[in-house]
């Protein structure tokens, strides 16, 4: 087992150190920091001060090494646009995302699981097939497009509820959070109902899947001769079955909600990171951009690693080689 | 191979013991699965017209959408035509600078298509060349391949394409950027998704790879990428195609999503994503018609291309048969 962990995190460092290299290219290569950062009166003197105090007439190496330390402790640099330190405006933005990304999650599981439930039980049915053909539909709406509709729907026709901002949002140390106040909950929901729209396809497909097979299992059979009533078995003893694989990917998932969660922001004009990073796009402010790709690279990597090793602490037999081919999926 | 196979297709009224490729296609398991499911008959109907209306586009379009002389400004912001207000030939209504909506949508369909089917062409000869590469020799080159692969799986598919079109768009001349905005998107959508392929043929090719006939290939001196296109390839197919007919949606809905942010197609050759966008703008101005058409248009071409996806998985998958 330690040596299925060490190897798992191995993995993990060396494709964090592959993004910081790819992070490190795009600092470095595109577009000359020095130019980026000095205004247009700037002296031939100061630039070759400034050259030298980022330390970018050292060795590439040496400059590799420096940026991947500073970038463990958090240090991304000065964002080129606004001055500011790149981690103090990703740590003010984060919150925003992070109530989108948790709200969106939420109504993932609530809506998909028993979606996918009903559509395993009632197979064949009416009712199962609109549901499939629901989910192949859901698959196929841009994210951007469910945003619009609804902003077009419940904002600009019936101004039920509000299209763009957060609201209200409630400090807790530098922590913001929109959940506790009406106007900030109001705010999230076409927001995360929008975020939520794929994922929630997903987790119902999984959950159908699931429960054919685990329908077919002896046990169930022997719960229905025993007596326990149908939806008892259904909702209870076949559910618990296959719940596992939907936390394993909702886990999974989670990176890819925070890297789709801007388009949503973009579209509701969520003052979260991803609209940061749009903007920081817009403007070509690398370093933004570098600190943005790092942190949902790391993100995605240790919640990867996180499920794998979980998974092989629980079933031994994935500890061989064989649990590497399912490291990167997601 | 090329050659046996024309052969019996011209020859097939002569000798009917080998059947033609028509006839072959005719009596297949897929056709008859095809016929047998009406989704899947919808899909293909739509997608054809679809692309059809959008190839003709020059030719059936009321209005040529890039001719900004052919604009005509008190032409702007008309409705639909089922509305009171709305006028022929503005079927769909227009926007803003006097654009007929359907006209944009039949050549933003254009764009989109092409992209989207060009993408997932660079990704599918890119990954199956590497993915047989890989698979074949194993070793070193194995090793590099399969890594670079796995550091694209570890980040989200979006973030990669977004970083990809914006330090291309950085870099280049202003005046370049809106001619390369094309052949950039292509890139960016089909850096992220080589890998699938690659790892499926991978995973094939090492399997075949140790095969008797492909030993006996070797020790006749078959050249090594002759065995690999020839044998190898031909058995692994049927899961390429399945997910090349998913990812051709997916790079669709990529490519708008790209440019729906603002890196992908300039308004000047608006793709769906960019009329959207564009449309965006007016979504609090009641001029509805601009951002619905173009957005119901995606998302029939993704849905048909996903139905079709759905159908062929199921349909190709030994298990459900």
């Amino acid at each position: 087992m330690i040596a299925f962990l060490i190897k798992r995190i191995a993995n993990a460092a060396f494709v964090m150190l592959a993004v910081a290299l790819l992070a490190f290219i795009i600092f470095r290569f595109f577009g000359d920091p020095v130019e980026m950062m000095v205004n247009e009166q700037a002296t031939q003197a100061d630039r070759a001060e400034l050259r030298e105090r980022l330390g970018l007439n050292d060795g590439l190496i040496t400059q590799y090494t420096r940026f991947v330390t500073n970038a463990v402790q958090g240090e991304f640099g000065i964002s080129y646009r606004n001055q500011q330190d790149v981690m103090v405006l990703i740590k003010d933005r984060f919150p925003a995302t992070f109530d989108l990304v948790l709200v969106a999650t939420v109504i993932s599981l609530v809506v998909g699981i028993p979606l996918g439930v009903i559509t395993a039980i009632y197979r064949e049915s009416p009712i199962a097939n609109a549901l499939q053909l629901g989910s192949i539909v859901g698959v196929s709406l841009p994210s951007f497009v469910v945003g619009i509709l609804l902003i077009l729907a419940f904002s600009v026709s019936l101004g039920w509820l509000p299209a763009f901002g957060r609201g209200e949002t409630v400090d807790i140390g530098w922590w913001s959070t929109g959940l506790l106040t009406p106007s900030g909950r109001r705010a999230l929901v076409l927001p995360s109902i929008s975020l939520a729209t794929f994922q929630i396809t997903l987790v119902m497909r999984l959950v159908r899947a699931e429960m054919l097979e685990t329908l077919r299992a002896d046990y169930i059979k022997f719960a229905r001769a025993r007596g326990v009533p149908t939806s008892r078995v259904q909702w209870r003893h076949a559910l618990r079955n296959c719940l596992m694989p939907v936390i394993t990917l909702t886990g999974m998932q989670i990176g890819n909600l925070i890297a789709f969660a801007l388009v949503t922001e973009t579209v509701f004009q969520w003052p979260g990171m991803g609209m940061l990073f749009i903007q920081a796009v817009t403007f070509v402010d690398i370093p933004v951009m570098a600190a943005y790709l790092m942190i949902v690279a790391f993100i995605f990597v240790a919640l990867n690693t996180v499920v794998d090793v979980t998974y092989a602490w629980v079933d031994p037999r994935l500890r061989d080689d064989t649990a590497r081919a399912g490291g990167a999926n997601g | 191979m090329q050659n046996t196979a024309t052969a019996t297709a011209t020859d097939a009224t002569l000798l009917p013991v080998k059947p033609s490729r028509y006839a072959r296609l005719r009596d297949s398991d897929l056709w008859f699965s095809f016929r047998s499911h009406p989704s899947a008959i919808f899909a293909a109907v739509l997608l054809a017209f679809v692309a059809l209306t959008a190839f003709l586009a020059p030719f059936i379009a009321p209005q040529n959408p890039y001719d900004l002389s052919a604009l005509v400004l008190w032409n702007s912001e008309i409705p639909p035509i089922w509305n009171t207000d709305g006028q022929m030939p503005f079927v769909l209504g227009t926007d803003t600078q006097g654009r007929d909506i359907l006209s944009a949508i039949l050549y933003g369909s254009r764009i989109s298509l092409i992209i989207g089917f060009a993408s997932v062409l660079l990704a599918l000869s890119v990954g199956l060349t590497l993915g047989l590469i890989a698979g074949y020799f194993g070793g070193w080159i194995d090793n590099v391949i399969m890594r670079v692969g796995d550091v694209l799986l570890s980040m989200p598919f979006i973030l990669i394409a977004i970083l990809i079109t914006a330090i291309a768009s950085a870099s280049l001349p202003t005046s370049l950027k809106d001619v390369l905005a094309a052949p950039i998107l292509i890139f960016a959508i089909a850096v992220p998704s080589w890998v699938q392929y690659a790892r499926t043929v991978r995973a094939s090719a090492m399997v075949e790879a140790k095969k008797e006939y492909v030993q006996a290939a070797k020790l006749i001196r078959v050249k090594s990428w002759r065995i690999m296109l020839n044998h190898i390839l031909p058995n692994c197919m049927t899961p390429i195609m399945v997910a090349a007919t998913l990812n051709f949606g997916l790079a669709i809905l990529s490519e708008a999503t790209l440019s729906f942010l603002g890196v992908g197609m300039p308004p000047d050759q608006p793709s769906l994503g960019t009329l959207i966008r564009i449309g965006n703008q007016y979504l609090f101005s009641g001029l509805w018609w601009i951002i619905v058409f173009p957005s119901i248009q995606l998302c029939l071409i993704v849905l048909s291309v996903n139905m079709i996806g759905d159908w062929l998985r199921d349909a190709l998958n030994p298990k459900l048969r």
